[in-house]
């Protein structure tokens, strides 16, 4: 089974961002960059995909040169190869010129399986999972929380969360999904493979999409509004129901 | 039309679902300020009930597009039953609410029609004619304002909870129009199976106007018990931060935070809750905050409206005991 997984670089976020001060977006001097966490489950799918039917697991990502490092952590955890499409028009690019990027790539690659991490914690957009089962013309599950394949690698059956249940979709393969957290839990790279991945060549390209024109752009970034704190009492049982009753009647009003 | 402001209806039961009628409210407004027409879209299998409540909530027209096989729903016959209303009639603004179908669809349409797309969206206002929005990013550590381009349809999927459900005026009625769009069995490639409903009592995390939430403080699985009773009361939904997950005491979609589900009700009720960033990060957008944590330095603190540094174990079930009386007491 070819199996195609696409892997983004974000800040980690366990750390704090700082934004900059005219709000153009935020201040990388420092910061500590990873692999997206969705796309560590993302890989780990791939990886177990891989070890019940055989095949390859290509990693493959658009973005700066640093990029590579994330590529590097997928690799480790034992993926096969990886690629990275660099290009002066990445950075103006919305999501969907991202999607076009990436789509134009995966065209090239055989793959039975594209699978994405359902959101990367930078944007939260969630917008290039489905757009790029789109362009790539494949059907697709979003956000799933479990995934079996059958014997003969023609359908997988995954569940996905909806609102008040789970659905269980059959999807037909060549086929993309996006992942969801609980999906998996990603293994750590082993030191063998960590030395491994070093020495991998990853395969870069330019891309030469001339579409990448934003139909959307970041015009400020700022940080969430304070909240102040409020009261803080400390109270037996009896205090306490009364004052968050009267909270609830007479600042929130839903009672 | 070039000005109108659309809104995708999503409806069960025969009844709209409660998005759809904030987005109905907003686009009712932005249709004003645009110059155009506010549209529901109502795709489904017999829609007509829906569509006739739909008049009351704020919507000009109303367009139905029924075929058996947009239900149950797939992101195929919903993208391509949408896409084509769309292409036909090219309104300005799309509104999508961020669920479960319109995270899964809206992308897939936007890509197909090469419309620009904006997801999460926590406002959206029409600033000298240009379309801006507002949305929580870097896991909430950050709120970004994003400029539509001029250019063709718009669309944007908007957070639940951020506008408020209209006043309904039952003497207002939308025209209703039915709208013919071919689709083809052969376009749907995937197949749902079932959609098992996960038994609760409480209502949805995502629908709910008051989450009651859980975390490390409650001990042990049994005692989400206590939330249940007094969501119960409260007409609530039950949410929890990452530990009682990650403990097992409670499913996945349970969770609020960075990993989880982002919610931004009217009252967040924090049961034994620190407040790590990491759950913060699901929950900070929300109205007002009542926090209860024996721990008075427990950062919950620092943003709750109200905290009540006490035992939740006392406080709860006397809690359930007062709202109940409470809202009794409204009856009469």
């Amino acid at each position: 089974m070819n199996i195609v997984v696409c892997v983004k670089q974000v800040p980690d976020t366990e750390a704090p961002i700082r934004i900059k001060p005219d709000g153009s977006g935020i201040d990388e001097m420092g910061l500590n960059l990873v692999m997206n966490y969705y796309d560590e489950h993302a890989t780990e799918a791939g990886l177990r995909l891989k070890e019940q039917f055989g095949g390859t697991v290509t990693l493959i990502a658009a973005g700066p040169e640093r990029t590579k490092e994330a590529l590097r952590t997928g690799l480790a955890m034992g993926a096969d190869e990886a690629m990275l499409i660099t290009g002066p028009g990445l950075e103006q690019s919305d999501h969907l010129g991202m999607a076009r990027v990436l789509a134009a790539a995966i065209k090239a690659l055989p793959h039975d399986l594209v699978i994405c991490g359902k959101l990367s914690t930078d944007d939260n957009a969630s917008i290039v999972g489905p757009a790029l089962a789109e362009l790539l013309g494949l059907p697709q599950a979003t956000a799933i929380a479990h995934l079996e394949v059958d014997a003969s690698a023609t359908t997988a059956l995954v569940h996905r969360e909806v609102e008040g249940g789970v659905e269980i979709l059959e999807v037909p393969l060549p086929a993309l999904l996006t992942v969801e957290r609980s999906l998996n839990e990603p293994r750590y790279p082993s030191l063998p493979g960590i030395m491994k991945a070093k020495r991998k060549e990853i395969k870069t390209s330019t891309s030469t999409d001339q579409k990448v024109a934003a139909s959307s752009r970041l015009t400020k970034l700022v940080p969430p509004p304070k909240r102040q704190a409020g009261r803080v009492i400390e109270a037996d049982a009896d205090k306490a129901v009364a004052e968050i009753v009267a909270f609830l009647k007479n600042d929130a009003k839903v009672l | 039309m070039a000005n109108d402001v659309w809104v995708v209806v999503e409806h069960e039961s025969g009844q709209p679902k409660k998005i759809s009628l904030e987005l109905l409210g907003r686009a009712g407004q932005l249709a004003l300020a645009l110059g155009g027409k506010a549209v529901a879209f109502v795709p489904g299998r017999d829609v007509s009930a829906v569509a006739r409540a739909l008049g009351p909530y704020g919507a000009d027209i109303v367009y139905t597009a029924q075929d058996p096989l947009l239900e149950p729903y797939t992101a195929d016959a919903q993208t391509q039953v949408v896409g084509e209303a769309l292409r036909k009639e090219q309104p300005t603004l799309v509104l999508i609410g961020s669920t479960a179908q319109g995270r899964d669809y809206a992308p897939r349409l936007a890509a197909r029609l090469g419309a620009a797309i904006v997801t999460d969206c926590a406002s959206l206002e029409v600033d000298n004619s240009s379309l801006v929005a507002t949305r929580p990013m870097y896991t909430r550590k950050a709120i970004g304002t994003v400029m539509y381009a001029s250019e063709g349809i718009r669309i944007a999927v908007v957070l639940p909870a951020v506008y408020p459900v209209p006043q309904a005026d039952p003497k207002r009625t939308a025209e209703v129009r039915a709208m013919r769009i071919p689709l083809d069995a052969k376009q749907i490639r995937t197949k749902v199976h079932e959609v098992q409903a996960i038994k609760r009592e409480t209502v949805p995390l995502t629908e709910a106007d008051v989450i009651v939430s859980g975390g490390r403080g409650l001990r042990g699985p049994e005692n989400f018990a206590l939330l249940d009773a007094l969501a119960k009361a409260l007409g609530a939904a039950v949410g929890s931060s990452r530990p009682p997950v990650d403990s097992g005491w409670v499913p996945h979609d349970y969770e609020i935070g960075q990993t989880g589900k982002t919610v931004s009700p009217q009252v967040y009720l924090a049961c034994g809750i620190s407040g790590a960033p990491q759950h913060l990060a699901g929950m900070s957008g929300s109205k007002h905050i009542v926090a209860i944590n024996k721990d008075p330095n427990a950062p919950i603190f620092q943003l709750a409206d109200l905290g009540i540094v006490g035992d939740l174990f006392e406080i709860l079930p006397k809690l359930t005991e007062a709202v109940k009386k409470a809202k009794g007491g409204n009856r009469d």
